[in-house]
């Protein structure tokens, strides 16, 4: 168990700022996932964590003892990566042993603590075979196995389940959250598939261009994207973001007759908000808008598509802007109809197009 | 643009039949989708039809006739390619005049420079024509891949994956973007993918290939709705449909391992022993709902929320919309619709189709 502390860790390679001063604390049993875009920063602070890398500036603690400058064996922390790591001349068992032996354990010891983590994995089957010889999700089993064996006292992870199939990573997906939950080891998670993170953290951390964007829990950074940057990231497809000018109550955006009546709970706020130009993005989520005829919004169909249990319109408002609205799986409107539709007053967000940044409701006094 | 024929195609490669008795159709201005694991045979399937590879047996028509023995130049098909082959010290009007420069077509410059202003419009690069390839970002460069394609007019387009290289984002909305200019254009396109949900959004028709096989052939609701084994029930639909065994019981059926007792669609008439098969949307929890569960894993993804909901020894995976406020290890009620159940027999094969 860990409580793990980054104070104004950076790192620099020459000129590139690979990750800008930022602070984290990651608490004990908490399962924390670093998303972001590649480049964004992510693993370079998943490697800090882990020694791999050295910090150019700042603190690192693990249980509130500075380790920024013991060397990665000396850290208590097991590191799973991308690729298996296997060693193929070994089989599976001497793969899984291997970390324990390398700590000089006893042989006793070593049979226990295997027998146990592949029961847990349910690979106890496999124990016999060489790596060369199993499945990809088998494979990233032994990987994960040999890293549960050490009993760290955090799991850092790099992208996982990059290098498997669509449907293998969802279920492995599935067994590494029961896992979490089953063993509750303090875990950091590299991805940049914000399905996957959404799915496993207990919060994520969303990076881009070295800096930390938001730290939320999963419905927060859903309905409460902290700027134009996170709204866009998460979410298949993305929020939705339209602007528009702000005057009387009402966003006037670009397109046919597109005037979008603020939510009266908004009015107060956005009119604090705003600088001079009125500027504003309204933003909300595919599945917050629904068509209707006498919605006060309107576009033409620009694409209609199935995925199974919905179908997806794509609405053009105007020539910068195609929407996405989730709606029921029988719809039928064809290319360059017009349409109507509405959003979700709860569901709306509205952000300054300057700063990109969310604007905050302030409660009515 | 012109029809497209595959009959009873044979591809032998040593040791494997890469491609064993492949017929379809495309029909003209069709967007068909052949959808397959690795290895499943569509890269060999469109490299015969571009006559890049010669089929053992069968034949390839275009218009009802028969082109196994002409060059690829000759067919007139234009090759989308996973990875762009764009010339990159060159910029990308030239990239774009290339094809149509070929001596064999002799177009004249002025009418090069109108088809190329179309097609840059059609794809919204027209402010990129006149930078060089290599400073394109990836979206940008496939855009241009499929604009040198789309230039031609010819007769169909193979696609090999041209999305799967590119990151989410812009492969969904390039996705989109290819989908309605094929719309709008009514261009004969077929369009090879892993990607599952590239084929039920972007497809006209999809054929589902199998270890050099076709297994069905339908629209995306045939697909998704009627598949005609559990390779195709499971292919398609994320999170993936639940299978489980049951056995025929006085008019119920029982899952197995579990208490789950379903009583039998009216127009069903299985063995005794089968595989039923659940859409996770058709999988919905209610308070008075006829089942029960436990919830042993949740996993929220904004849109919607996964949930793993355990009946003895069996696990159901129930999709829901938006956030919960369910606990793990709470008993959960819910309800299946029973309209949407899928049963296969032991083999794997439908008996409802």
């Amino acid at each position: 168990m860990a409580e793990i502390e980054l104070r104004q860790v950076e790192k620099k390679f020459g000129e590139l700022h690979a990750v800008k001063p930022l602070d984290l604390t990651i608490n004990n049993g908490e399962f924390i996932v670093l998303l972001g875009p590649s480049g964004c920063g992510k693993t370079t602070t998943l490697r800090m964590i882990s020694g791999l890398e050295t910090v150019t500036g700042g603190t690192i603690l693990l249980d509130g003892k500075n380790i920024t400058w013991l060397h990665p064996s000396e850290r208590d922390i097991a590191f799973v990566f991308q690729l298996y790591a296997l060693y193929p001349h070994l089989s599976v068992r001497q793969n899984i042993a291997f970390p324990l032996q390398a700590e000089g354990e006893s042989r006793d010891l070593i049979n226990k603590r295997v027998d146990e983590v592949v029961e847990v994995l349910q690979i106890q089957h496999l124990l016999k075979a060489r790596p060369g010889k199993l499945s990809g999700g088998d494979q990233q089993r032994v990987a994960l196995a040999r890293a549960l064996v050490r009993r760290p006292a955090a799991f850092l992870m790099d992208e996982p389940l990059g290098a498997l199939d669509a449907d293998f990573r969802e279920s492995m997906r599935a067994e590494i959250k029961r896992l979490h939950i089953d063993q509750n080891a303090t875990s950091v998670y590299v991805t940049h598939d914000q399905v996957e993170a959404m799915a496993l953290g207990d919060r994520i951390v969303v990076m881009s261009e070295a800096v930390i964007q938001q730290v939320g829990t999963p419905n927060e950074v859903y309905y409460k994207p902290a700027n134009i940057f996170v709204a866009n990231f998460i979410g298949s497809p993305g929020m939705n973001l339209v602007q528009g000018v702000y005057s009387d109550g009402a966003v006037k955006m670009p397109g046919m007759d597109n005037r979008y009546e603020v939510p009266e709970d908004w009015e107060n706020t956005l009119k604090q908000s705003l600088d001079d130009s009125d500027g504003l993005i309204v933003g909300f989520r595919p599945e917050s808008a629904a068509v209707a005829q006498d919605g006060n919004l309107v576009g033409n169909v620009y694409a209609v598509d199935m995925h199974g249990a919905y179908s997806m319109l794509h609405i053009n408002m105007n020539e910068h802007d195609i929407v996405h609205i989730r709606a029921d799986r029988m719809v039928n409107y064809s290319i360059g109809e017009d349409i109507r539709f509405n959003v979700d007053p709860q569901m709306v967000r509205f952000f300054n197009p300057a700063s990109e940044l969310a604007i905050t409701r302030r409660e009515v006094e | 643009m012109s029809d497209l024929e595959l009959r009873n195609i044979t591809k032998q490669f040593p040791g494997v039949k890469a491609l064993d008795n492949v017929s379809f159709e495309v029909k003209n201005g069709e967007f068909f989708v052949l959808l397959g694991p690795t290895g499943a045979g569509k890269t060999t399937t469109l490299r015969c039809i571009a006559g890049l590879s010669k089929p053992e047996a069968g034949s390839v028509l275009f218009d009802g006739e028969l082109v196994n023995e002409l060059t690829p130049a000759d067919r007139d098909v234009a090759f989308v390619f996973q990875q762009y082959s764009l010339y990159p010290t060159m910029s990308v009007y030239d990239n774009l005049a290339f094809p149509l420069r070929s001596p064999m077509r002799k177009v004249d410059e002025e009418n090069i420079r109108v088809q190329i202003v179309q097609t840059a419009e059609i794809l919204q690069i027209t402010p990129l024509l006149e930078r060089k390839c290599a400073h394109l970002s990836g979206g940008e460069m496939q855009r241009v891949s499929l604009g040198r394609a789309i230039v031609r007019d010819p007769r169909i387009y193979l696609m090999d994956e041209p999305l799967s290289n590119l990151d989410a984002k812009l492969r969904e909305s390039l996705r989109v973007e290819l989908q309605h200019i094929q719309k709008t254009q009514e261009s004969t396109t077929l369009f090879v993918t892993h990607d599952q949900i590239e084929a039920l959004t972007m497809a006209d028709r999809i054929a589902v290939l199998n270890k050099g096989r076709i297994i069905q052939i339908g629209t995306p609701d045939d697909i998704y709705d009627r598949p005609a084994t559990t390779f195709v029930a499971e292919l398609v639909g994320t999170p993936r449909i639940n299978l489980v065994k049951a056995v025929r019981e006085n008019g119920n059926l029982l899952v197995k391992n579990s208490k789950l007792k379903i009583s039998l669609p009216e127009d069903w008439d299985p063995p005794a022993d089968f595989l039923l098969g659940v859409r996770p949307e058709d999988i919905k929890p209610n308070p008075e709902g006829e089942f029960e569960g436990e919830l042993t894993l949740m996993e929220p993804l904004g849109v919607e929320t996964i949930l793993h909901l355990t009946s003895g020894e069996q696990t159901l995976i129930s999709l829901i919309p938006g956030m919960t406020d369910f606990k793990i290890g709470e008993n959960i009620k819910f309800d299946i619709n029973q309209e949407r159940l899928y049963c296969f027999d032991n083999k794997g094969i439908s008996l409802l189709c």
